[in-house]
């Protein structure tokens, strides 16, 4: 039960050749295929969660898909807040999820 | 004479006002052309800075608004209950950091100034400052800390402020612009004119912000209120990385110049969202609010200065306000020598969240006669450093 | 030689591209996208490109008579991955344009200052997809996500799916998983559009066959697919579960008004769901630029696409939603109008004919699908609203009533919704909204809007510090003057 991939040849648009490529995602191996999303190749993966909310700790993943919403950032090779729907994924880019407390409310306020 | 009073302008000051007014047993109705906070109290910072002022009158009044603040935290929260929007008081602490050799000599001087006058201002060495903000750049060559800066929420402090003044009985008329004064036959004060018609009061007090010339103007009085335009960044959420207000030590000379160009200073700091506020600019341009990207450029500019890891943040909005300016550096608290029962509330430049409530102390011990805590006559609308600007523009 | 500006290369931006060059103006096409074809021409990328395209777009021909066009034209500089991040109105000319060009997203990338002699938004839209409890969890999905993520990477968003929401929209989505590999169980429209058929069958969304007469969605790629997908009028999605990722939605009969019915819920298990409201048009460009909105909240156009502000011109989904074939129209007068032509022009006679008849078309759409007011009933006290700042509507129910605030403004700072980094992008008109409806009068106090965000599109700090450069990255032919701010 997850997203996946059409395969190639039943594919009625008749994709061109593929270059396979593996990115890192909090350690673990995911391959993908040149041309993807950073999103893509990790819903591909089976991971629907992309990062924790900063509020309740929640799981989000890709909703808009199209660079709108931003609720699948990701870090990339060290760089934060990137959409990754939007960030085509290269081979070997490191992608770590984020996950950002808030800041401790300060003495005396519980709000 | 009765005790009823009509504010205009429901900002901070007028929302703090309108709440010492109220306490006090004054009859009290607000009026805006909007709503409230819809000015510059929803377009501003909320520090509550001694660190920014040299000792004199304006520092004084900064440092009994400190300690008026930290009693009204918890008051409103007491008064308000768990389900109104905290307040967010944060006594966080100041550091001020000159990052050049040249700014590091001022700083200290003006440091020890501000000490004489009562300010806790700690100068640290390189290691205390870094161990209380760890990402600054390290490169830095002098730093100051403020234990007494603190911050609130502007905008929830105004709804808060006002919110108050509406259990004690106070009336808010939202939408509804002021027009003008109303005068009885003899010429004297008994209200103001509204787009909804007349309204009757025997004083009018004017806190509308940098709107405030324009509706004493609207009297057909002459108030040297500016407005004195500033832009602030906002960050995506990041991690917990800056713990303080901090500034760069140029801060301190860009708020009392008269300089009309413009001007950028560093401002940083986290808010309980876990976004960073990255201030700001000065400038005065009149009421044009149009974008300006160069500013905005000086601003992350300086930014990185004191924090090069801003440089990879997520800029996700700017926005900005009109710093209510005077040209006497100081706020005009009292009753209008030129049109008795007209008194004002303004002018409070980059400080107005801070000095609000010492502000609202302030107009109502003069309202009622009684002795004011600080010496009222400094802010009063018939200073002598003010003259020349009635004059001058009348 | 008028230097024209178009911003969007989608159906709306092409077209405006091509007619401004017909008429001798020199033009840069942008986009944020590194591919061109907008939302509506999604397609497999450069580096894996399909040989058959054409079938799962319509007019897919068009797409590389407009793209081919202007890439071997000199006289238009196109500029991929270049996102507008902010409009200035201060200069001369109508606007200056601020640009930032690279990898979305990245950091470091070159920041450019375009000063044109006109400008054309074509901005487009984006799915509006109104909260409803659960709608937060990973697996629930915009109908352009999976639409997005089908027609660019061939990648289904789940196995077992459902689409939901209102609008002819809904159709392609449907299609497009279908034709992905997802098994469809059911497509679900709000409103019980007794015209539906009639109004839009078989335009613009031209989907082939698409709904017979007894509300089955049947196959859409040449009988490669043989799913029958039921298609249900006057149902929505009224909750997602799971805890993790979706595992079942929960859809109820509707009023007409979109109340949900009670006793009518039922419960099926999915790995994905995805919906789509309608679409909100992408307004912060021209809102930067000064241009003035219609009642209705787009920017308001005259005959010939000009906008309130002089020089400036907008076309395709930002002037209202009309579909592919009304955006390639009104992209065709702007782009021809903003290089000095008139509307009594020759070139023109078509398609301002088109535009009447697809604009016409579009507000039967409109009226057939539009959202209705009831929508809100679906929301409970822990909805989450705001999905960045993870604001829920008993949260927005009781900052209003314990501050008595009716300001807009003030409201989304007490209580953060709106104020993430998606700044109201999804859940803005919808926050207005649920604000409006706890107010006793049912109404706000203030002017202000959710679609004003000055900076288009986040850029790193350090990016915003470096001096624009006074160069574009690759410099070959004529294009608006450059030059780096002071
Ligand atoms: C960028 C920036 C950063 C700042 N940072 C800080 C800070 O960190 N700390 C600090 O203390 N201060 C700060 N300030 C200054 C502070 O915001 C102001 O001093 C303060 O908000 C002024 O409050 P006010 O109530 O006087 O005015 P406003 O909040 O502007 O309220 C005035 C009200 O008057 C109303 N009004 C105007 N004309 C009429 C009329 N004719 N009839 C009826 N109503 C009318 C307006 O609608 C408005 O609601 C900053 C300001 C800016 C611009
Ligand atoms: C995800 C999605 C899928 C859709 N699929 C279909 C479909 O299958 N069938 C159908 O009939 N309709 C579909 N639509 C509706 C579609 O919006 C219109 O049919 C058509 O694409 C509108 O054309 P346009 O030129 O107005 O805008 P768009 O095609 O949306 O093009 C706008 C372009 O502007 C660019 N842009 C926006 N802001 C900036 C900026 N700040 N800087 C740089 N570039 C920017 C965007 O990247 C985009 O490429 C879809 C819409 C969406 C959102
Ligand atoms: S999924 Fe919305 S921005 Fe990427």
């Amino acid at each position: 039960m997850a997203p996946r991939l059409l395969a190639a040849g039943d594919d009625p648009v008749r994709p061109g050749p593929s270059t396979p490529l593996t990115i890192d995602v909090d350690g673990e191996p995911v391959t993908g295929i040149r041309g993807q999303s950073l999103a893509g190749v990790i819903l591909a993966g089976g991971t629907l969660a992309l990062r924790r909310t900063s509020v309740h700790g929640g799981p989000r993943g890709v909703f808009c898909g199209i660079g709108v919403c931003y609720d699948c950032l990701v870090e990339v090779n060290g760089q934060r807040d990137v959409r990754s729907c939007q960030r085509r994924a290269a081979d070997g880019d490191v992608v770590r999820t984020q996950y950002d407390p808030l800041p401790e409310a300060p003495e005396g306020d519980h709000a | 004479m009765t005790n009823d009073v009509i504010i205009v302008g429901a900002g901070i000051v007028g929302a703090a006002c309108a709440r010492a007014l109220a306490m006090a047993g004054f009859d009290v109705t607000v009026i805006d052309r909007g709503t409230t906070a819809g000015g510059t109290s929803s377009a501003c910072e909320g520090n509550l800075l001694v660190s920014d002022k040299g000792p004199g009158r304006e520092l004084e009044l900064a440092q009994y608004a400190a300690t008026l603040w930290t009693q009204a935290a918890v008051d409103l929260r007491t008064e308000l209950g768990p389900d109104f929007p905290s307040v967010e008081y944060d006594p966080k602490g100041g550091l001020v950091v000159a990052t050049t050799d040249a700014g590091a000599a001022p700083l200290l001087a003006f440091a020890a100034g501000q000490r004489s006058a009562g300010v806790d201002a700690r100068v640290l060495d390189r290691a205390e400052a870094l161990s209380l903000e760890p990402d600054l750049a390290p490169d830095f060559r002098a730093a100051v800390f403020y234990p007494e800066d603190s911050q609130v929420q502007p905008t929830i402090a105004t709804e808060a402020l006002m919110a108050s003044a509406r259990r004690h009985g106070a009336r808010l008329i939202e939408n509804t612009p002021v027009t003008g004064v109303l005068r009885d036959s003899a010429g004297a004060l008994v209200g103001v004119t509204t787009a909804a018609g007349e309204l009757r009061a025997a004083r009018v007090l004017i806190a509308a912000g940098p709107w405030s010339g324009e509706v004493a103007a609207s009297f057909g009085l002459v108030l040297p209120v500016l407005p004195r335009r500033g832009e602030l960044l906002v960050t995506s959420r990041m991690r917990h990385r800056i713990f303080h207000k901090v500034y760069d030590a140029d801060y301190v000379g860009a708020v009392g110049s008269n300089d009309s160009a413009l001007q950028t200073s560093s401002v940083i700091e986290s808010t309980a969202g876990g976004t960073v506020l990255i201030g700001s600019s000065r400038q005065q341009i009149g009421f044009d609010c149009r974008l300006q990207v160069d500013a905005l450029a000086g601003i992350a500019a300086k930014a990185l200065r004191l924090f090069p890891f801003l440089a990879g943040a997520a800029v996700m909005r700017t926005y900005g306000g009109f710093r209510p300016f005077m040209p006497d550096h100081l706020p005009v608290i009292g009753e209008d020598p030129r049109l008795p029962g007209l008194w004002h509330a303004a002018g409070h430049e980059g400080a107005g969240i801070g000095l609000s409530l010492a502000t609202a102390e302030m107009i109502r011990d003069l309202m009622q006669g009684r002795p004011t805590r600080l010496d009222a006559a400094p802010f009063s609308p018939a200073r002598d450093s003010l003259a020349p600007h009635l004059e001058q523009a009348a | 030689m008028t230097a024209v500006l178009v911003i969007g290369a989608g159906p709306a931006g092409l077209a405006a591209a091509r007619a401004a060059r017909a008429r001798g103006a020199s033009v840069t096409l942008l986009d944020a996208a590194d591919e061109l074809g907008g939302q509506f021409w999604r397609h497999l990328p450069a580096s894996r490109p399909a040989s058959n395209e054409r079938v799962l777009h319509h007019g897919w021909d068009t797409f590389r008579d407009l793209a081919e066009t202007l890439e071997f034209d000199d006289g238009c500089r196109i500029l991929r991955q270049a996102s507008v991040f902010a409009i200035e109105t201060r200069g001369s000319g109508p606007a200056e344009v601020h640009i930032v060009v690279g990898e979305a997203d990245g950091a470091g990338r070159d920041r450019l200052v375009l000063r044109p002699d006109a400008i054309v938004v074509a901005t487009g839209a984006h799915d509006r997809t109104l909260p409803f409890p659960g709608w937060d969890l990973p697996g629930v999905f915009t109908g352009g996500a999976a639409q997005a993520l089908a027609k660019s990477e061939r990648l289904a968003v789940g196995e077992r799916v459902v689409v939901a929401g209102a609008g002819p929209f809904l159709l392609p989505v449907a299609a497009s998983l279908a034709a992905t590999g997802s098994r469809v169980v059911g497509v679900f429209e709000a409103n019980r559009v007794p015209a539906l058929v009639r109004g839009w069958l078989p335009k613009p969304w031209q989907l082939s066959g698409a709904v017979s007469k007894g509300g089955e969605l049947a196959g859409y790629v040449s009988g490669h697919l043989r799913h029958r997908i039921p298609y249900r009028l006057g149902r929505m999605v009224v909750g997602a579960h799971g805890t993790d990722r979706v595992e079942a939605v929960t859809i109820a009969a509707v009023a007409p008004d979109w109340t949900p019915i009670p006793g009518t819920e039922q419960r099926i298990e999915v790995d994905a769901v995805c919906v789509s409201h309608g679409f909100t048009p992408r307004l912060e460009l021209a809102i930067a630029a000064g241009c003035a909105l219609t009642a209705d909240r787009f920017v308001e156009v005259d005959a010939g696409q000009e906008t309130s502000v002089p020089g400036v011109y907008a076309a395709g989904e930002v002037t209202g939603i009309g579909g592919a074939d009304l955006a390639l129209a009104e992209g065709t007068i702007a782009g021809h109008v903003a290089a000095g032509g008139t509307l009594t022009d020759a070139e023109l006679q078509r398609p301002v004919r088109r535009r009447t008849t697809f604009t016409r078309f579009a507000e039967r759409l409109d009226a057939a699908h539009g959202i209705r007011s009831g929508w809100p009933a679906v929301v409970t006290d822990d909805t989450i609203v705001c999905r960045c700042e993870e604001v829920t509507y008993g949260q927005l129910r009781q900052t209003v009533s314990s501050t008595g605030s009716r300001s807009l403004r003030a409201l989304k700072l007490s209580t953060r919704a709106g104020l993430g980094i998606c700044q109201g992008r999804v859940c803005g008109r919808s926050v207005e909204t649920l604000l409006a409806g706890c107010q006793p009068d049912g109404l706000l106090g203030d002017p202000v809007s959710t679609d004003r965000r000055p900076i288009a599109g986040t850029i790193r700090l350090g990016e915003l510090a470096a001096a624009p450069t006074t160069a574009l990255p690759t410099t070959s032919t004529p294009s608006p003057s450059i030059e780096g701010t002071p």
